[in-house]
């Protein structure tokens, strides 16, 4: 398996598998994109009722099809049938947001349940009508490479190139509108058409990739990406290319996962790579990630007991804490019998100090902007300037001597 | 009901005010907005000269920001029209700029602090014009006005609440505009950011520009505004601070909420 796995990643495992690897990845591209501006403006959960609600016109694609006499399972026609009744679910859902008191996630809810239950009945429909051709369709729930045709995988890679096109050229409008839809309006951006595009964006999406992901599974590839990417960065542009990336990645390794386990369905292995790609994000990032956070807590709060200690160490206090105790042993501050040591006294003078040049700092009319910064663990020689700490001193008088 | 509160408005004669100019700043007339059914706004008619410095004064609720908003175009509103320069909204929507109050958007968005203000020229760069470095120079000038241009490269959640609200005026001035219109620039922020705030627009009026805001600190309507609009859903009054912001038109607009000593603490002129 490792081998065939190997040789799907560098798409020598056949002319199926590699078709099925570029279009996975490309899928991803387009996905992970779109998908961030819709997590942007904070409606991840659209994604869900469009997916949802592409079932029944998948069935009723096929039936139409059928009745005209052709192949129930050709994607194009299977991909139009889906994109309208999505489309229609989509617009039921803002209708009913809009024209009564529910809020959008009921309306979602309530659509999205609704339309799947249809698109099964419809499928079960199918299966008793027709016994035997209609296994493909079940491979649209949860995505099915296997025996993808060659037309398929240039649907797939057109629709996600004509996607990230669209991404390209509508992404300042579509980042203001995501940041500040008031503003947005009120700068002459019609502020509906935009959304119309971030929602057409991700039916679109959804619609290409029923083949491979599936439409239940779809949202994973719109939305994870996009939250994973938010971990590495600040900015909306690196977001959205750290999305592309990772989806992009998600799908190709995914794919040829898959090539190489091929009676699991594609899409839930591409998801399972992306949500690799999300826990390291989550865990690893280095600013937001949930492991940096807790060493910058744990740095703070050694900063806090070290100046505490301190100030107690010049105070002659009795030190209880035993984090407080621990920091100060550690940085040689005090023996292991709780004595300060030289360094400790000449470091708890200066502490001492400070809180005096502090004091000062706060009865003066004096640097004003520097008050604010006060947070009793910033180096005051870093607040204020050379003049003012001198200024400072001289008002201090003979005390400030004692730092030495 | 004897009478439409219309009329009431036509026949104590308060709107009167004759339309200066057909190309004042702004010209609103018989503005109404309202939410379900009941109006926020009910016929508020107002005509700003050029050259200056508005305060639309109100209780909580009085659709002081409501008003603000069917003036861009952000709320319908359900009659009346808006003029801005002689023209419609659309026609003069280049010559106007916005700042919307701070707490309207999320501050964890992933963007910095000179992106905010180059949203401020999308508009002019359109969907596929090139950011340059004419335009980061431009940004990074309005950050400099509002003394913020060393946080430049800092993403806006790192900031003060008075730090978010200088960036916000800041995108406003990145757009270039003739007339601004402010929703509560000075709620919540510190004496440096009132004072760098009040500095830009003083400066934008000694350009001739129009200024327009909802301001909610009673205090300062004097020193900082030369006219003010009283609104408390229906226009109580509008002219020149002079003669306006008195403790008799406060005490219309306010009602009971108002106490009198805090009118008295005010030193207004006489009714």
């Amino acid at each position: 398996m490792w081998t065939t796995f190997l040789d799907a990643l560098l798409l020598q495992a056949g002319y199926n598998a590699a078709l099925v690897a570029v279009g996975a990845a490309l899928l991803g591209v387009a996905a992970g994109t779109t998908g961030t501006f819709l997590v942007l403006r904070k409606r991840a959960l659209v994604s869900d009722a469009i997916a949802h609600a592409t079932l029944p016109g998948i069935g009723l694609a096929f039936i139409c099809m059928i009745a005209l006499g052709g192949d129930g399972r050709n994607l194009a026609g299977l991909m139009l049938g889906s994109a309208l009744t999505a489309a229609a679910g989509l617009l039921l859902v803002a209708w009913i947001s809009r024209a009564t008191r529910l809020s959008e996630d009921a309306a979602i809810g309530a659509v999205l349940s609704v339309f799947f239950g249809f698109g099964i009945v419809l499928l079960t429909l199918i299966q008793t009508m027709s016994s035997g051709r209609q296994a493909g369709l079940d491979g649209l729930l949860l995505g099915s490479t296997a025996g993808m045709l060659f037309q398929d995988g240039i649907i797939i890679a057109v629709g996600g190139a004509l996607a990230v096109a669209a991404v390209f050229a509508l992404r300042r409008p579509m980042t203001l509108v995501a940041f500040d839809a008031e503003f947005a309006k009120a700068s002459g951006w019609n502020v509906g058409y935009i959304d119309l595009a971030i929602m057409g964006l991700v039916l679109g999406v959804t619609v290409i990739g029923l083949k491979i992901v599936g439409l239940i599974l779809i949202v994973a590839m719109l939305i994870i990406p996009a939250v994973s990417a938010r971990f590495w960065t600040e900015r909306t542009e690196h977001v959205v290319l750290g999305a592309g990336l990772i989806g992009g990645l998600s799908g190709y390794v995914g794919a040829a996962l898959s090539a190489s386990a091929p009676a699991v369905p594609t899409g839930p292995i591409i998801v399972l790579v992306c949500a690799f790609l999300f826990v390291l994000s989550l865990l690893f990032a280095p600013i937001r990630g949930v492991l940096a956070s807790l060493l910058r807590h744990r740095r703070f709060q050694v900063r806090v007991h070290r100046r505490q200690g301190l100030l107690a160490l010049a105070h002659s206090e009795a030190i209880h804490d035993r984090m407080t105790l621990a920091v100060l042993r550690r940085d040689g501050l005090i023996r292991a019998d709780g004595v300060a040591t030289d360094i400790g006294r000449a470091q708890a003078a200066k502490a001492l100090l400070d809180e005096r040049r502090w004091e000062i700092v706060r009865q003066l009319q004096f640097a004003e902007g520097a008050k604010a910064n006060f947070d009793g663990l910033t180096p005051i020689e870093g607040v204020l300037t050379k003049d003012e700490l001198a200024e400072v001193d001289r008002r201090l008088g003979p005390l400030s001597i004692v730092g030495g | 009901m004897k009478e439409t509160p219309v009329k009431v408005a036509a026949e104590d004669g308060r709107i009167v005010e004759p339309p200066t100019s057909d190309d004042s700043p702004l010209a609103v007339r018989g503005l109404t907005v309202s939410y379900g059914d009941k109006p926020a706004v009910f016929s508020v008619d107002t005509i700003v000269p050029q050259g200056s410095m508005m305060a639309i004064v109100g209780p909580n609720g009085a659709g002081k920001s409501t008003l603000l908003k069917a003036v861009l175009g952000i709320v319908k509103p359900l009659s009346g029209t808006v003029s801005i320069f002689g023209e419609s909204l659309s026609e003069a929507q280049q010559r106007v700029a916005y700042v919307p109050q701070r707490a309207s958007v999320d501050w964890d968005f992933p963007t910095r602090v000179i992106d905010v203000v180059l949203m401020g020229l999308y508009r002019e760069l359109g969907l596929l014009g090139w950011l340059t470095n004419r335009h980061r120079k431009t940004a990074r000038a309005c950050l400099e006005r509002v003394g913020m241009v060393e946080f430049a490269e800092r993403q806006i959640g790192q900031l003060s609440g008075g730090q978010q609200q200088r960036v916000f005026l800041a995108r406003a001035l990145a757009q270039d505009a003739d007339l601004y219109l402010l929703d509560e620039p000075f709620s919540g922020v510190d004496a440096a950011t009132e004072k760098a705030i009040i500095d830009v627009l003083k400066s934008l009026k000694s350009q001739n520009k129009t200024v327009v805001c909802v301001h909610h600190d009673l205090a300062t309507v004097a020193d900082y505004f030369d006219r003010v609009l009283l609104i408390n859903v229906q226009k109580i009054a509008e002219g020149p601070v002079a003669t306006t912001f008195t403790a008799e038109n406060l005490q219309r607009t306010y009602g009971g909420r108002l106490a009198a000593t805090h009118i008295d603490d005010l030193q207004l002129p006489a009714g």
